[in-house]
């Protein structure tokens, strides 16, 4: 008997949530007061959901490891956020937002959830532009649409190349709202530890002082993960420097399944990497592939001269040129979803064919668009990206064609949650890219915006009333409670052990190891023997980091080296629960390809007898082996395909 | 490229800072400028000196988290960009870089080139929102909003809160960045319903928190990353004294 | 309205309409003046309806209020400026995004003033407070007056005077090419069109002052 309960309340699918606010137990006024609520987190989802909680009367206490709340990486989202407005009038409605998700999910995801999705998207715009978030209009004063990731409806919002941002300053707006009225306090500069757990329930975490370095113990009747995904695991992403998995790691510790950890989204349209020095990958939207088409020389030597310098890639003949999607996809062309993208611009640089100075790039041109449309037009779409990439690069993307190559972006896989968001420690919530639930093995662009947010305004400040009504005679606990002191205890001697290492290299020295053992085996493509070699590379990087590394300073004050320390000694644990998974699930799909299993032309095949389920990791101790729960996945309003872009 | 570095460092807010130099060697021309200090920290972790600490990010310019004073300007010498997305091609080999943190009463340095900047946190939670709770609230397309209203709203909401509009002013003045989130919200008609009430109390948190005045010098405007215009600002003083005279 | 003027845009206010109020009667003053390239008669002419209409008469204190205050705010915004930066930079590049009267109008506005002392001194100070005993008499409209003509003849034969009013009248310019627009800005009445036109009417605003101020002593430099 699987110890998995994802709690998915009776009825036809479009009436489930309707189901579940029906009957579902609420906190009165009086008691909201009474009860104390940590949010851990303060993006997309953790911002929303540390507002409205406050708006509901609740106690919040709201962490961030940035100095302000409006820092959170939700901030660098360019493309969108989707919704089923249908606006304009071109067949949308919440059951095809609902279809698509699941479907570019590869079906992996759980259907009630991605459902409910579907449900509050439209809520979530109403309450943006309430807020005054300056969505993109028409000349007659409607909200404008754009169309994304090749789908086949226009239903993506947008504020320019910077929703994410606007949206996250909506939020951090709200927030600021209920931080003046005293029902939210901020703990910037904070980093979360621990989880205390008390009689089995999360009653409070264990954070640490960035400022002063003090560690610090908080209460909360409730406890609330918002910290984002761990693609950081990679060094190289797009995501912030500080970005990390250290407190999904912590509460999987603790008790709560890890779901899915090898759901990794690989973007195809970043920056390639230009030196070993490289800290960070900048991603160049989406959208950039609805007018560039993508290709590579057809002739190795032609690679080879334009990597020596010796060939302009402008002054190469058109009929040089390959541009392997549109061979390889006419059906989608350049607009195939991320994954299959990726996937094709590492096959062809593994082929000899790439470009750039490490022959780890490929073309994206607009040279086309630009005689068709008029380089103004083309100024107008992606002016500012143009701009960003010719800073970066110190080319002109009108004239010399850009150079892309896939990154790490985005990880679907996450804290396992029921139906309520709840994690599998009582108490304990995981919402936004820190749980696992709505994506599947592949997210759909503009997804993620709509996913943080649906969960922080619509979802949570429900659900989270479920649990805590049960708690309104749980006393405010004091700090001082065995629980607490024990495991502040074991954070200090984790920290005063990381400190007395005094070894010879740097943190980033191993993170750096870490990543390429990461993105050479559980990266784009994976098989057998390398995910194998991966977790014992792992280990070793991990043993040799507890005896080597080097944190300069001490633990009062400011201390960046210590901080990235014990974020990467949690990367060095989950990095190899990612390869484990990947190792497990013996199947192609979505962001998780298995060389093993892919059809004669080299597409992704699923297994959907023996894998149709949600991989749930439960911690059983250091070294030994965790424990997999397998979460069966059914589709009853949606028929499972096999995807095909062609 | 080999560099000189004069690097600010401070141990901690009250401690006594002072300038000091460290060299780098071999640097790419395409290197960002934070992998730059990344190198110089490897540098110092291998000789066991304590690294310097600074504030970054997403490295992508839209954080703004990031936050040097570079040879005497506000995200160094180019334009449109934040510190993280300054590269190394704009500077000369051989060439002595001074770095320093953010200088203003406001904004504290809490260690090396790090400032704490709360300050722009409190002025916005003093009315740089539109009083709404979530759910409850009308269709989106309930109300229209001309193209150009809320376009020039988008170019005030663009703001990243880096702080550069106060080191670059003479006077470390925040009025840029607080009339960027007063004349988003007064142009757009969810915002406009309290933009009186807004603009008192955010200029009232603004002098409260110690910034300087604002001279209409136009620096702000110039070394701002995302280039906001002085016209907010404007709109701010109108939104302000409009407020007062109905006081 | 109550606090209006304690909080920082409300101080800029009052530096903006008394700077308003002083570049109209520069306006004014200059308009006087230039009648002096004219001939004797008409400058005397001007000067007697100055000294003789009763709204300039009523003027005349305020003019004087208008300076104080304008002085008096701009030293107390400088100090409370001064202390939102405590400790400066050791490299400063100013240059690349700012103009240098912008941010120096302090010192320009100090310089302003000490040419206003003297021009008090030479002028205002010998007719009004000494009674201007030695200077000659005119008549204008049937009413006997000081030859004022003759007092500011006399002053710019002296090639130093000429010198000291037009360094004044450079100083006035280039604390006027930002104070015009600047005020503007102030009140609120700027946005992203009517900041250029504001510059360019601040420009011609600008040279017609301090052009039409130096052309006098130079003129008389010439004619001598």
């Amino acid at each position: 008997m699987s110890k998995i309960n994802s709690k998915i309340p009776e009825g036809p699918v479009a009436e489930k949530w309707d189901n579940f606010k029906a009957h579902q137990n609420l906190v009165n006024p009086a008691n909201k007061r009474k009860l104390d609520i940590i949010v851990v987190g303060t993006g997309l989802a953790g911002a929303s959901a540390a507002a409205s909680l406050g708006e509901l009367g609740f106690n919040v206490k709201n962490f961030c490891y940035q100095d302000s709340p409006r820092r959170a990486h939700s901030i660098a989202a360019q493309g969108g956020i989707n919704a089923a407005k249908n606006y304009p009038n071109d067949g949308d409605s919440i059951y095809r937002l609902f279809y698509d998700t699941v479907k570019g999910g590869d079906y992996r995801a759980r259907e009630s959830n991605v459902y409910r999705l579907a449900q509050v998207s439209n809520d979530i715009i109403d309450q943006c532009v309430a807020q005054g978030v300056p969505f993109a209009r028409e000349y007659g004063g409607l909200l404008d649409n754009r169309s994304f990731g090749g789908a086949q409806v226009s239903r993506t919002f947008y504020a320019r190349g910077q929703t994410g941002q606007q949206l996250l300053l909506g939020a951090y707006g709200a927030l600021n709202r209920q931080i003046a009225k005293g029902t939210v306090k901020m703990y910037p500069r904070t980093e979360m530890l621990d989880l205390v757990v008390v009689d089995g329930k999360a009653r409070g975490i264990i954070v640490r002082n960035l400022i002063t370095g003090e560690i610090e113990r908080h209460f909360g009747h409730a406890v609330v993960i918002a910290t984002g995904g761990y693609g950081n695991v990679f060094f190289l992403s797009t995501n912030a420097m500080g970005s990390n998995g250290s407190a999904a790691w912590q509460i999987y510790k603790r008790g709560a399944y890890f779901a899915n950890p090898c759901y990794v989204q690989i973007h195809p349209t970043c920056i390639p990497v230009h030196g070993e020095f490289q800290s960070k990958l900048t991603l160049m939207s989406e959208s950039l592939r609805n007018d560039g088409r993508i290709w590579v020389p057809k002739k190795k030597e032609d690679s080879e001269k334009i990597r020596a310098g010796k060939l302009r890639p402008e002054d190469l003949k058109e009929e040089d040129r390959d541009y392997y999607l549109e061979r390889r996809y006419p059906a989608f062309g350049n607009l195939v979803p991320r994954d299959v993208a990726s996937r094709a611009a590492k096959e062809r640089c593994d082929a000899g064919f790439g470009v750039g100075a490490t022959g780890l790039a490929v073309y994206l041109d607009f040279k086309s668009a630009i005689e068709r449309l008029g380089q103004n037009v083309i100024e107008e779409r992606y002016g500012n990206l143009f701009q960003m990439y010719e800073k970066i690069v110190d080319e002109n993307p009108y004239k010399t064609p850009m150079m892309i190559y896939p990154a790490i972006h985005y990880t679907m896989g996450g804290i396992w949650v029921d139906y309520e968001l709840q994690t599998s420690i009582p108490g304990l919530f995981a919402i936004g890219e820190a749980n696992f639930s709505d994506h599947g093995a592949n997210r759909l662009g503009a997804s993620a915006l709509m996913q943080g947010l649906a969960d922080g305004y619509f979802v949570l400040p429900y659900t989270i009333q479920n649990y805590l009504a049960d708690e309104i005679h749980t006393p405010r606990m004091s700090t001082d409670a065995p629980e607490f002191v024990k495991t502040e205890d074991e954070i200090k001697a984790r920290i005063d052990t990381l400190m007395a290492i005094k070894g010879s290299k740097s943190v980033d020295s191993f993170h750096k190891r870490l990543g390429h053992i990461m993105w050479d085996y559980v990266g784009m493509a994976r098989n057998k023997t390398g995910l194998e070699k991966a977790i014992k590379e792992i280990q070793i990087i991990r043993e040799e980091f507890w005896k080597d590394v080097r944190i300069p300073g001490d633990t009062k004050g400011v201390n960046s080296e210590l901080e990235k320390a014990t974020r990467v000694a949690d990367f060095l644990e989950l990095g190899e629960l990612m390869a484990r998974d990947a190792l497990n699930r013996e199947e192609s799909c979505g962001g998780h390809f298995r060389e093993e299993f892919q059809t004669p032309e080299g597409e992704a095949m699923r297994n959907d007898v023996d894998f149709t389920y949600a991989a749930a990791w439960e911690f059983k101790g250091e070294n030994t082996e965790p424990e997999l729960h397998k979460e069966a996945l059914k589709y009853e309003a949606i028929e499972v395909k096999q995807r095909n872009y062609k | 490229m080999d560099l000189t570095l004069k690097v600010w460092r401070q141990a901690n807010a009250t401690a006594k800072g002072k300038f000091e130099q460290y060299k780098v060697n071999d640097i790419s021309p395409d290197t960002s400028f934070l992998e730059m200090m990344d190198v110089m920290n490897e540098n110092l972790i291998q000789q066991g000196v304590e690294p310097v600490a600074f504030d970054h990010d997403c490295r992508e310019g839209i954080c703004g988290m990031c936050s040097l004073f570079v040879n005497g300007r506000a995200h160094g010498p180019d334009d449109d960009i934040t510190t993280c997305q300054l590269h190394m091609r704009k500077f000369k080999d051989g060439e002595t870089i001074t770095i320093e943190p953010w200088r203003a009463a406001a904004f504290p340095v809490i260690k090396d080139l790090m400032v704490d900047r709360a300050a722009f946190d409190k002025i916005l939670q003093a009315g740089g929102f539109v009083s709404v709770n979530t759910g409850g609230v009308p269709d989106a397309n309930a109300i229209p909003i001309g193209k150009a209203e809320a376009d020039e709203a988008m170019d005030a909401a663009t703001c990243i809160g880096c702080g550069a509009c106060v080191a670059t002013c003479k006077n470390s003045s925040a009025m840029l960045f607080v009339s960027a989130k007063v004349s988003q919200l007064a142009l757009l008609p969810q915002g406009k319903i309290e933009a009186k009430r807004r603009a008192k109390n955010m200029l009232a948190k603004m002098d409260e928190m110690g910034f300087g005045s604002c001279s209409n010098t136009g620096a702000c405007e110039v070394e701002c990353p995302k280039g906001i215009s002085l016209a907010h600002i404007a709109r701010f003083n109108r939104e302000f004294i409009k407020a007062k005279f109905n006081d | 309205m109550s606090s209006i003027f304690s909080a920082s845009i409300g101080k800029k206010l009052i530096m903006s309409i008394s700077g308003l109020f002083l570049i109209v009667f520069l306006l004014v003053h200059l308009g006087i003046n230039l009648l002096m390239l004219v001939s004797a008669d008409a400058y005397n002419a001007g000067a007697h309806f100055m000294a003789t209409n009763p709204a300039i008469k009523i003027m005349e204190p305020l003019l004087a209020l208008g300076f104080v205050i304008h002085i008096l705010y701009a030293t107390i915004l400088t100090l409370q400026n001064q202390k939102a930066r405590p400790e400066n930079y050791s490299t400063v590049n100013q240059s690349e995004s700012s103009t240098w009267p912008s941010r120096n109008m302090y010192v320009l506005g100090g310089l302003v003033l000490t040419f206003l002392v003297i021009h008090i001194i030479n002028f205002y100070w010998k007719i009004k407070v000494l009674g201007g005993h030695d200077i000659p008499s005119v008549i204008v409209d049937g009413v006997e007056m000081h030859d004022t003509y003759w007092l500011v003849a006399g002053l710019f034969k002296f090639w130093w005077f000429d010198v000291i009013y037009v360094i004044g009248a450079i100083f006035l310019g280039l604390h006027l090419s930002h104070a015009f627009w600047s005020a503007f800005q102030t009140l609120g009445l700027s946005n992203i069109v009517w900041r250029k036109r504001l510059h360019v009417i601040g420009q011609i605003y600008t040279y017609l002052i301090a052009i039409g101020f130096a052309i006098i002593p130079i003129y008389f430099l010439i004619t001598g």
